[in-house]
């Protein structure tokens, strides 16, 4: 039986990261525009805006190789298979034992180079500058990811996410300033994968502060759909990672029957509603940096998680 | 079988004697690379079957004057064996297929003498065999070096290449001497029956990293790589780069591992781990900031080596404080990354060369839209920058991956210190591998896509026939062999016993894992997920769009269509190599690699043109070209003063010197 319900928890998560995504892009661009005292779209827009492009054909450059066409496929693909294996509502679901940090970070590599490639395709300025600048962050937000993972590893004993959450959810482990660190740096991993401010401005249209809108400048119609799509995936995917690793409250254990996975859905839609508050918050209150100065948000967030790491051998070597 | 392979180095030797006459013809050359890529099956064979089969010995009738050369086929060379035929096939057949005349006898005459050296060192079980092999594997590479030897940097690359080549050599000499200790034996068996203790195995582990970790291309040792393995022929940088490289830390891991025995320190590991991690930061960097194809791979290399480098050094930390199964799982991460590794680079040089083939350039600002007219290498160059960009599921993910895990344990070794220089070496890992990234999406993205920057380019064309063969053969290796790590390791297992006295964290066959447990990776199922996912997004999105795309031209951000006269619009409107790198420059190469930039700008009413300079300086070139050839002429002038010496001089030098070898002797014998 226990496999049927980890099965059918596995379809459910998909399905429920699929739908939130386009939804929880809008609720928090909702969110940042009252807060910035408008009125704001609504939040089903950016379900619109993909039906929308959907519908489009799209114009490729005349020397665009297959590489243009391939590449928002690859991405949305890979985006959806991480997607799929970061635990949301319950935990032991069919593909837990797959769901291994560092594959996660591998697949959204995968994105990022599909993206980065589909951006110099044609052979444009801005589509070279947005990869050369992306393939940049992503050399410095790497580490900081790894010695995260490795403050996560070393108190979980693995660096399985399903795991790891379990650990968190019932090792007893409670607050520990390595932890704090921990999430500090992969907070600042997570705005800049995703593009946000203070690294990139989602919402920018001026080419030359850009870096993640500068690799699709060329895209339209449904690869524009399936690029915007994989970003939202993206940002849903961190969302939730960061959600199941620090907030593990109220996640449905494995094995558990469905009725049991109703605490872990509304417990879920809370974590990803306040997670999406504080995103909204804290890209009103800040601006945009300029480009050199990331490598020094990032920098910064490496030393964090290397002072975590550090911390937690002194401590326990002590004790 | 290990018969087999010593007749096939006797056999290899003769073809490189018989490759002078047959070099004037085109059927003699072709005969001449068909033996060579005949002579790489039956190599990587012989390591298949050495693993699958048990070990072997051979004494041959024949020898150093003290006594037989001894050769051996054990797991560790068997395991090695491996990528050194794949490598030599795949480029011997290339070289098969650029073929259309006449070779120059010194391009074909030492092609199949290296590869002797390089089988010849891997199944040496002697210090003296093995110091044959590899010497005959450095000379024979450096004629190959400097086969173009009108041009002034090949001549200097070919230099700096017979001085690091030397260097080598003589300090593994010293190493094997430092093994043999006062009776002189340099078997192995003998190496083996009395390690060396205290300092004794720290200066051994020294003279082997500054021998065989300088032809590996350990930072600081690394200078003459970017220089040589570009100046080589294509094929021959294919082979340098995956397999020479490979033999170096061969030699290592021979010594560390086996020789030295298994009774050694956790710290022996430390030097490896540093010097790995800093190879692998420099060369990533390096290969972001290069602007020739076969330099940048070159460099790439460079990381790659580092990786197993740490590998291997945890390994040695592991297995020096007795944790033996993740000991093994990091000397299984480093051995998986070698096979992948001379796979992969194999493939990357090879297209390299076909690129130089057709397009006539190596310098990517020279490049660009090539995936229109070179399809097949394009196609096959994207496997090995996938999977040398660590990307799953291809090869390259699947050791990092392994990698990562052993990294990520290293703190169980326990002393404060190594926990924290772990950690560093954990992030620059991470770092290294996230620049290669960049490093090859660069590298593929500006010579095969966007727009032709020079009408050689533009009018580039492919060969078919073996060429295409020898990039499509590595190129699915690259894919299988990241789709069945699991099947590696177990294949790897008895290596990995001699190694680390352990097999790997067993898995399934289709996964590796981290340890008993612990977190795992099953790149089949990844690839199915992910196949899967994107079949279901392509049905998704064809019930919902219309089919087909509309051509137009570029939108360019609305900047207006080119002239008549530029039917693919500037050339130069679009990321050049040195842009493209600029990001890292700045963020990363000031301060590690000295990078500058800087605008001269000229004054209001000046018409010149403002002009931007940029580039950078590898500091370890800097300080090698800096202080030896100075401290070089201080001893020359020294010893120049010797010939102004009086004959009574003369005499009571030789005497003093006698005297004090006796004392030394008489010293030694009272120890």
């Amino acid at each position: 039986m226990a496999a049927i319900w980890s099965v059918l928890a596995q379809l459910l998560h998909i399905a429920l990261i699929l739908a939130a995504a386009p939804l929880l892009t809008g609720v928090v661009r909702w969110l940042k525009a009252r807060m910035m005292g408008r009125r704001g779209p609504h939040p089903l827009q950016p379900v619109r805006d993909l039906t929308k492009l959907l519908r489009k054909r799209p114009v490729l450059a005349e020397n665009a190789s297959a590489i243009s066409r391939a590449a928002p496929y690859v991405a949305v693909g890979a985006a959806m298979a991480a997607a799929a294996l970061v635990p949301s509502f319950a935990r032991g679901m069919v593909f837990a034992p797959l769901a291994d940090l560092i594959l996660v970070a591998g697949l959204l590599a995968v994105g990022r180079v599909a993206m980065a490639l589909a951006g110099m395709d044609v052979g444009t300025q801005f589509g070279g500058l947005g990869a050369a600048r992306e393939m940049s962050f992503a050399a410095i937000a790497e580490p900081a990811l790894v010695i995260a993972a490795l403050t996560l590893a070393i108190l979980a004993g693995t660096t399985n996410l399903d795991a790891i959450a379990g650990a968190f959810r019932e090792g007893g482990l409670g607050l520990r300033v390595s932890l704090g660190l921990a999430l500090v740096a992969l907070l600042a991993v997570a705005v800049a994968e995703n593009a946000r401010i203070p690294v990139d401005n989602p919402a920018t249209h001026l080419e030359l502060t850009m870096v993640h809108e500068a690799m699709i400048l060329e895209a339209s119609g449904r690869h524009l759909a399936l690029w915007d799509y994989a970003a939202m995936l993206r940002l849903t995917l961190w969302l939730a990672l960061l959600a199941a690793v620090f907030l593990p409250f109220g996640q449905a254990p494995s094995g558990s029957a469905p009725h049991v996975w109703v605490v872990g859905l509304l417990a879920w839609v809370v974590k990803m509603g306040g997670l999406a508050l504080a995103l909204a918050g804290f890209e009103s209150a800040i601006a945009k940096m300029r480009v050199f100065r990331v490598p020094e948000f990032l920098g910064a967030a490496l030393l964090l998680g290397l002072l975590g790491a550090v911390y937690l051998f002194v401590s326990t070597g002590l004790s | 079988m290990l018969t087999v392979l010593v007749l096939l180095v006797g056999a290899l030797a003769a073809l490189g004697g018989a490759a002078m006459p047959l070099a004037r013809s085109a059927a003699g050359a072709r005969l001449v690379h068909a033996g060579c890529v005949a002579a790489g099956v039956v190599l990587a064979a012989g390591g298949l079957a050495g693993l699958l089969g048990g070990p072997a010995a051979l004494e041959l009738p024949f020898g150093p004057p003290w006594g037989p050369a001894r050769l051996a086929l054990d797991a560790l060379s068997s395991w090695f064996l491996l990528p050194l035929g794949i490598a030599v096939a795949c480029a011997s057949l290339f070289a098969l297929g650029g073929v259309h005349g006449a070779v120059p006898a010194r391009e074909l005459v030492p092609w199949p003498l290296f590869v002797a050296g390089m089988a010849l060192t891997l199944l040496a079980a002697d210090g003296f065999t093995l110091l044959l092999g590899f010497e005959a594997m450095s000379l024979a590479s450096w004629v190959l070096v400097a086969h173009d030897h009108a041009q002034a940097e090949n001549r200097r690359a070919a230099r700096i290449y017979l001085v690091f080549a030397g260097f080598g050599g003589l300090a593994l000499i010293l190493a094997c001497g430092l093994m043999a200790g006062g009776a002189g034996d340099v078997a192995f068996a003998a190496f083996r029956d009395a390690p060396p203790e205290g300092w004794r195995a720290a200066a051994v582990l020294a003279l082997v990293l500054a021998g065989a970790g300088s032809k590996a291309g350990l930072a600081p040792l690394h200078v003459w790589l970017p220089l040589a393995h570009p100046a080589a022929p294509s094929h021959v940088s294919a082979v340098m780069s995956g397999a020479m490289t490979k033999v170096a830390l061969y030699v290592l891991a021979r010594f560390v591992f086996d020789l030295m025995g298994p009774a050694q320190p956790f710290w022996l590991g430390a030097p490896l781990i540093a010097l790995g991690a800093a190879s692998a930061v420099i060369g990533a960097l390096r290969a972001n900031l290069e602007e020739d194809t076969k330099t940048l791979l070159a460099c790439s290399t460079i990381e790659n080596v580092g990786l197993i480098a740490i590998g291997l050094g945890l390994a040695l930390a592991f297995r020096g404080a007795d944790l033996p199964a993740l000991a093994a799982l990091a000397a299984g991460a480093a051995l998986l990354h070698v096979l992948n590794h001379a796979v992969f680079k194999t493939l990357l040089f090879l297209a390299a060369g076909e690129v130089l083939h057709g397009a006539l350039s190596r310098r990517i600002d020279r490049l660009g839209g090539l995936i229109h007219r070179m399809p097949w290498t394009a196609w096959a160059a994207l496997a090995g920058v996938a999977a040398a960009a660590a990307l799953p599921p291809l090869s390259g993910f699947a050791s990092e991956w392994l990698l990562l895990q052993a990294l990520l344990s290293a703190w169980r070794v326990g002393d404060l210190a190594f926990q924290m220089g772990a950690a560093a070496a954990t992030a620059l890992a991470a770092l290294a591998t996230a620049l290669a990234a960049a490093a090859m999406v660069r590298f593929w993205g500006l010579v095969f896509l966007g727009r032709p920057r020079t009408p050689r380019a533009a009018g580039a064309e492919e060969s078919g026939g073996a060429v295409r063969i020898a990039l499509v053969v590595p190129a699915v290796l690259t894919v299988l062999l990241g789709l069945v790590p699991g099947l590696m390791l177990d294949l790897a297992e008895p290596a990995l016993r001699l190694m680390a006295g352990a097999a790997a964290p067993r898995a399934d066959l289709l996964a590796v894992g981290a340890a008993e447990g612990g977190a795992r990776y099953w790149p089949i199922l990844v690839a199915a997920l992910v196949a899967a996912a994107i079949g279901l997004v392509v049905w998704l999105v064809r019930r919902r769009a219309p089919a087909g795309v509309a051509r137009g031209p570029a939108w360019d951000c609305g900047f207006m269509a080119p002239p008549h006269h530029l039917p693919f619009g500037d050339p130069a409107t679009q990321p050049s190599a040195a842009g493209f790198g600029q990001p890292l420059r700045r963020m990363l190469g000031e301060s590690l690699l000295a990078a500058r930039e800087g605008v001269a700008m000229p004054p209001p009413g000046d018409t010149r043109p403002a002009v931007l300079e940029s580039g950078f300086h590898d500091p370890a070139l800097a300080a090698l070209e800096g202080p030896l050839p100075r401290w070089r002429e201080a001893l020359a002038t020294q010893a120049e003063k010797l010939r102004d010496l009086s004959i009574r001089q003369c005499l009571g030098l030789t005497f003093g010197a006698v005297v004090l070898m006796l004392a030394l002797l008489a010293w030694l014998e009272g120890r």
